[in-house]
């Protein structure tokens, strides 16, 4: 597996795509400071940023990168290679060049900013590990959906149809739930509903860790009184890795059964 | 070398292959034949465990190839298309795929056989479909392995390189391989193979030497064999 996430990477350096996207994050965590001139500000920004739009590249990433590298597929089946290792491979040579590329970018400009010796540090480090476990999320979703379907267009369809469902539709949905339920008790209703949604889990992962109530909403709100703050980032990091898990087992699964 | 037993395979309604039972030996010359949509290649890619059967099973050199991939080892593949990856070179392909089969070979006697000096250095993207065959080709022959898969090796190639081909599979099979083909190019098959297997609709129509077929349809000339079996059946 290691071999075949070494060329997967090797890749994706060649492709410039990473590039382009480590580039923009320097350039938003540029931006971002010159503009609040304030770590800890500019770290909330950040966030809005960072939930929005990490979920929405690893999806559009990995369907791509599944799609283009079909030949290359094709040719790795017919060695002695497994074929679990295969997507493994290619899965995680996607996700880390892009976790990479996420973390340099936004390191290197806050770093020069002077964040080693502020106490945001840890702050900044939470919102960049959300990232990446974003990053690993989305795009095993990703691979699971082009993994299901052959014909490209479908496949991107879907990818996108997934990131607008989680990251805009869902939060709608469950307003509006909490609106029609009003009078029953919603606590237990509202925890489940928003670790099955891992761009609403992250929110509240950095909100409680940041510690801006202000910010928290109901849900982050019936976290916070539940779990208190300790054991809620320990409690939303520990259902982001079954968010990670079970994709990545799904596409062991399904690539073992699938015809080429 | 190959045992098939009952194979099916079936996507969705469409039964490419329904109960296929052969025993390919080992040594010489195997050609698969049978019209388009026949299932040739679907048979191929089952034994190559790329296409995971509906029932039955396969085993190649006496080992069951369900699961397992080790076995791939010892078997050089040809695909139909030659899909590279397009942004790699010549060269950085050969050496990705020595090195994924982590395999000692040297390629240089293969380079000088089908003229392909000259390009190594180039895109995979940017050379015509005869190279490419070429370089396909190339891939397969680099490894010494006791079995060989060619899924139509001449498609493409311009007399020279076919002529070399030629040669080169005699040079494997005299060295005691197993090579299995598939060709719609007769004369090639007539040439080269020492054993046939005729598919119809999934089924083994015919296996034996092409001596028999000719026999068995009354026929002067293994061309016209073919066609006596095809316009028999589907007329």
């Amino acid at each position: 597996m290691l071999k075949i996430l070494k060329y997967s990477c090797y890749d994706l350096l060649r492709s410039r795509w990473s590039y382009v996207y480590f580039l923009f994050y320097l350039l938003l965590g540029v931006v971002l400071l010159f503009l609040n001139n304030d770590l800890s500000k500019a770290v909330i920004t950040l966030m809005n940023v960072i939930i929005i739009l990490v979920p929405l590249i690893g999806t559009i990433f990995g369907v791509m990168y599944y799609y283009n590298s079909k030949e290359f597929t094709a040719l790795l089946l017919a060695q002695p290679v497994k074929r679990s290792s295969i997507f493994l491979g290619q899965y995680l040579g996607v996700a880390l060049s892009l976790s990479m590329s996420l973390i340099i970018g936004l390191g290197l400009p806050f770093v020069f900013y002077g964040l080693l010796e502020s106490n945001t540090i840890w702050d900044f480090s939470l919102l960049l590990i959300t990232g990446a476990f974003l990053t690993l999320i989305f795009t095993a979703l990703a691979f699971n959906i082009a993994l299901y379907n052959e014909n490209k267009i479908k496949g991107f369809g879907y990818a996108i149809l997934l990131w607008l469902f989680l990251a805009v539709i869902y939060d709608g949905l469950f307003l509006m739930s909490l609106i029609v339920f009003e009078s029953y008790p919603l606590d237990t209703y509202s925890l489940v509903a928003t670790m099955l949604n891992p761009i609403d889990l992250s929110r509240i992962l950095i909100l409680l860790k940041l510690d801006i109530s202000a910010l928290l909403g109901y849900t982050g709100a019936v976290f916070q009184k539940f779990f208190g703050t300790n054991l809620g980032v320990l409690l939303s990091t520990l259902v982001l890795s079954i968010w990670v898990i079970l994709p990545m087992f799904n596409i062991y699964r399904k690539s073992k059964r699938k015809d080429f | 070398m190959i045992t098939i037993k009952n194979l099916h395979k079936h996507f969705g309604k469409n039964k490419v292959i329904s109960g296929v039972n052969l025993n390919i030996s080992e040594g010489g010359v195997f050609a698969i034949l049978g019209p388009n949509g026949s299932g040739k290649t679907t048979l191929i890619k089952c034994i190559l465990g790329m296409v995971i059967p509906t029932m039955g099973k396969i085993y190649v050199r006496d080992t069951s190839i369900k699961n397992n991939w080790i076995y791939r080892r010892d078997i050089d593949y040809l695909p139909q298309i030659a899909n590279f990856p397009s942004n790699l070179s010549v060269k950085e392909l050969i050496k990705m795929i020595k090195d994924l089969r982590g395999k000692f070979c040297d390629e240089t006697p293969l380079i000088e056989r089908f003229q392909l000096e000259s390009v190594l250095n180039s895109k995979l993207g940017t050379l015509s479909g005869g190279t490419k065959q070429k370089v396909n080709l190339l891939l397969t022959f680099m490894f010494d392995s006791p079995l060989i898969i060619l899924d139509e090796p001449t498609s493409g190639l311009d007399p020279i390189a076919l002529i070399r081909l030629k040669e080169l599979i005699r040079q494997e099979k005299i060295k005691g391989k197993t090579i299995v083909i598939t060709s719609h190019i007769m004369s090639f098959v007539e040439e080269m193979a020492d054993e046939i297997v005729f598919l119809l609709g999934g089924q083994v129509y015919y296996k034996g030497t092409i001596d028999g077929l000719k026999k068995k349809t009354a026929q002067q000339d293994f061309e016209h064999a073919i066609a006596t079996v095809l316009t028999k059946n589907y007329a």
